[in-house]
């Protein structure tokens, strides 16, 4: 070590974060959720690219079922709920209450299941693929990677129900729940986004 | 015998050398890794380059067909951006962010060695098509229809997608490290308007990574979509439209060029004052700048889009323009930095300067492109090739050489030679000038870019020709360079833990620093703690650095990171 760092006052370096409001971990997840957002944008803009330039009507090919908007506004409904049992969880280990998180967990887990089976119901009754058109394409692309998603975050509520029944999270200590929730609710968001455009602004 | 033996003993947690290597979560030896990987693809889509450049040295079609030619530009674009700049300048920034900030480590250890093991995955995907038919042959802005499987049947472009998807990802990841780490790791007192330069530049970077990156790497998927599952998104004829992807993109592309040279103008803003002995000229006005350039970069990239007829062209020639302020700014700062100043020549200065000329060229031949009368002239032609080398090649490449040269003392604890390095340095500069200043004229005068052959009648010869020779040049100039990095690992001179006399924390460490970098820090009261620690500030007595003498560590090699 050199004359210069032993010269002077000694700060404590076995400082790793910064006493803020934020932990590291949160925003972590924040900034993936930014590029998360960035690349949502990017297939919104196929999206609405192709259905700029679409000749003629614009939907499902001609002699398929067309879409099923009684189903996707369940799943919706499903999805939105399952945001709301969510963030039970969180104020419940906010408490320090991990009986209550355990329950919320599962269910928000049951919820995002049924959706993930749903909207594979969908796809196999809809009557259309991904090479039918640009159509069939982008619907594809944007509800799949919206699903990939919603499974991604099944993965992690597994993950979280498999930590809270081990009791490892307290009111202090919860940060991955926290960041479980921010995005479960993002994708949440995204579907809303996603039903919106697809189902609603036709 | 009444010896006792310890159990276990401890050199049974001792790794194999190569295990450490592989299994390190150490910020230094993550960083090492990223620059060592970022040289070796460097030296492939180098001798790419040379296959181009012999080719096009006198007219017909002398060593490869056309096809081969066409993968090996598509091939040394895609590796030397993707694979190499961008790599290289995140490797140092992985070494040095957290010692400038005085931290132990990145913000999250496990996710930097993912992100760094993603590339050569990733890099070894897109080189892999050369062994299942042939590579992608598109050239690197990959334009559909040139990637339909009408037009590129192989599974090389296949292979390109889903490598660059991974490298992608594995950026995305390094971003989100970044600017966890400089929000939370900093040390007490360093604010962010103390923060130096580079950390600055690389907040930026990181930033324009984190929301760019991603749409590529949707774009990217649309075109995997597009060839393998049926889709229809580039695909006219069912109602796709194959501008989305210039637009997709260069959504990326744009705000890339500047993910590419912000992390090196970052490094020459750390060189260009301590080889002056002077602070930099105008530091907040370099951190606006940066900012500004950040924000500017996703507002031009239909620039590159003009002659497609279907862009705004007043609006993107406007804020193209507009972005030559802010670095015009960084000018500025750099030459007022070097006004009066006391100059040192060593190596890593010569570079800082050679970036800081050579990127002027191509800041300015981008202003004569942002303005749509000429793009529409000089698209596609040699003279976009010469802009663009001017800025990935003169800007970032030296800005990396000087990093490289100036930092290297740092990482492996020895001096480089200065002799060799001159060497290095004069035949780069002189050789990239010889092969990328004629392509302007080739330009102008009409050559297009990605031609295999040209006629003799045409007038492009001895233009052609003297670009080849400086293309060797450059080759031969980095002969020097690896005989000295070897040579200096072997019995360099000893550097001591601040051999520039510099200003910033990592050089208040020793070389290279030990793990989690710091026993005790100096005070940070401004973004050049290290000079205030020696030089007082004006006021009190000055803490010299020779009244108090503390012992050098011992060379212990376990402490150099494995390196010597």
């Amino acid at each position: 070590m050199s004359a210069r760092a032993a010269a002077v006052d000694s700060h404590d370096v076995h400082v790793t974060a910064r006493e803020s409001a934020m932990p590291t971990a949160l925003l972590g997840m924040l900034l993936f959720i930014a590029s998360e957002v960035m690349f949502f944008g990017g297939l919104f803009a196929t999206y609405f690219n192709a259905r700029a330039s679409a000749a003629g009507e614009w939907g499902p090919p001609a002699g398929a079922h067309g879409l099923d908007i009684v189903l996707a506004g369940v799943l919706t409904v499903v999805l939105v709920t399952s945001s709301f049992t969510m963030q039970f969880g969180v104020w419940a280990i906010r408490r320090g209450d991990i009986g209550k998180l355990r329950l919320w967990t599962a269910l928000t887990l049951i919820l995002g299941v049924a959706f993930v089976l749903g909207q594979l119901y969908d796809y196999s009754v809809l009557g259309f693929g991904i090479a039918d058109g640009v159509f069939g394409t982008t619907f594809y692309t944007l509800t799949g990677f919206h699903g990939a998603h919603v499974f991604g975050g099944t993965v992690g509520l597994t993950i979280l129900l498999a930590r809270a029944m081990r009791g490892q999270f307290s009111a202090r200590n919860h940060v991955a729940v926290e960041a479980i929730s921010i995005y479960w609710h993002f994708v949440d968001v995204v579907w809303i986004a996603v039903f919106s455009t697809i189902y609603l602004l036709r | 015998m009444a010896t006792t033996t310890l159990e276990p003993q401890a050199d049974t947690y001792r790794r194999s050398w190569v295990l450490d290597w592989l299994t390190t979560v150490d910020h230094k030896k993550i960083g090492i890794l990223y620059i060592v990987n970022s040289f070796i693809f460097f030296f492939a889509a180098g001798i790419l380059a040379l296959v181009i450049r012999s080719e096009l040295m006198v007219p017909g079609l002398q060593f490869v067909d056309i096809e081969t030619y066409n993968q090996a530009f598509t091939m040394h674009g895609t590796i030397m951006i993707f694979l190499f700049v961008v790599p290289v300048l995140t490797g140092f920034g992985n070494y040095i962010v957290p010692l400038q900030l005085g931290a132990p480590d990145m913000a999250f250890p496990r996710i930097n060695a993912l992100s760094f093991w993603l590339l050569p995955l990733g890099g070894g995907l897109i080189f892999s098509g050369y062994l299942f038919g042939g590579a992608a042959a598109e050239g690197w802005t990959a334009y559909a229809p040139l990637t339909s499987e009408r037009f590129a049947p192989g599974v090389g472009t296949d292979l390109w997608i889903i490598g660059l998807t991974l490298v992608g990802t594995a950026s995305i990841l390094g971003a989100v490290n970044f600017i966890a780490t400089i929000f939370k790791m900093r040390a007490p007192g360093m604010t962010l308007f103390r923060m130096p330069i580079f950390v600055w530049t690389v907040l930026v970077t990181a930033t324009l990574i984190l929301l760019a990156t991603p749409v590529l790497a949707a774009g990217l998927i649309a075109l995997f979509i597009d060839r393998n599952y049926g889709g229809s998104f580039f695909d006219p004829s069912v109602g796709g439209n194959p501008v989305l992807w210039q637009h997709i993109f260069w959504f990326f592309g744009h705000p890339e060029v500047y993910i590419v040279v912000l992390p090196a103008m970052g490094v020459v803003s750390e060189i260009i004052p301590v080889f002056s002995r002077k602070p930099l000229f105008g530091y907040k006005a370099f951190v606006f700048a940066t900012i500004a350039i950040g924000l500017l970069s996703f507002t031009v990239w239909a620039h590159h889009m003009f002659t497609t007829g279907q862009v705004l062209l007043p609006f993107f020639a406007f804020m193209t323009t507009l972005i030559a302020v802010p670095t015009g700014v960084k000018m500025f700062n750099w030459l007022a930095t070097m006004w009066r100043a006391k100059i040192t020549l060593a190596t890593p200065m010569l570079f800082a300067l050679g970036f800081v000329s050579m990127f002027l060229i191509g800041g300015i031949s981008g202003v004569m492109l942002a303005q749509p009368p000429i793009d529409f002239h000089l698209q596609d032609t040699y003279f976009v090739v010469a802009h663009l080398h001017y800025v990935f090649f003169g800007g970032s490449v030296f800005g990396v050489f000087a990093a490289a040269y100036y930092w290297f003392p740092k990482m492996t604890g020895r001096m480089l030679n200065e002799p060799l390095g001159k060497v290095h340095f004069w035949l780069h500069f002189i050789g990239f000038n010889l092969t990328f200043f004629p392509m302007h004229q080739l330009g102008l005068s009409g050559m297009p870019r990605r031609i295999a052959d040209y006629s003799p009648d045409a007038g492009w010869t001895i233009l052609n020709l003297m670009s080849t020779v400086g293309a060797f040049m450059i080759a031969i100039s980095v002969l020097p360079f690896l005989v000295n990095v070897i040579a200096s690992l072997i019995n360099g001179q000893p550097a001591g833990d601040d051999p520039w006399e510099a200003n910033t924390l990592e050089w208040a460490t020793s070389s290279p620093p030990p793990p989690y970098n710091f026993d005790r820090l100096p005070p940070i009261h401004s973004e050049r703690p290290l000079f205030f620690l020696t030089h007082g500030h004006g006021h009190a007595p000055a803490a010299g650095r020779e009244h108090d003498v503390i012992e050098e560590p011992e060379d212990d090699p376990e402490r150099r990171g494995g390196l010597a």
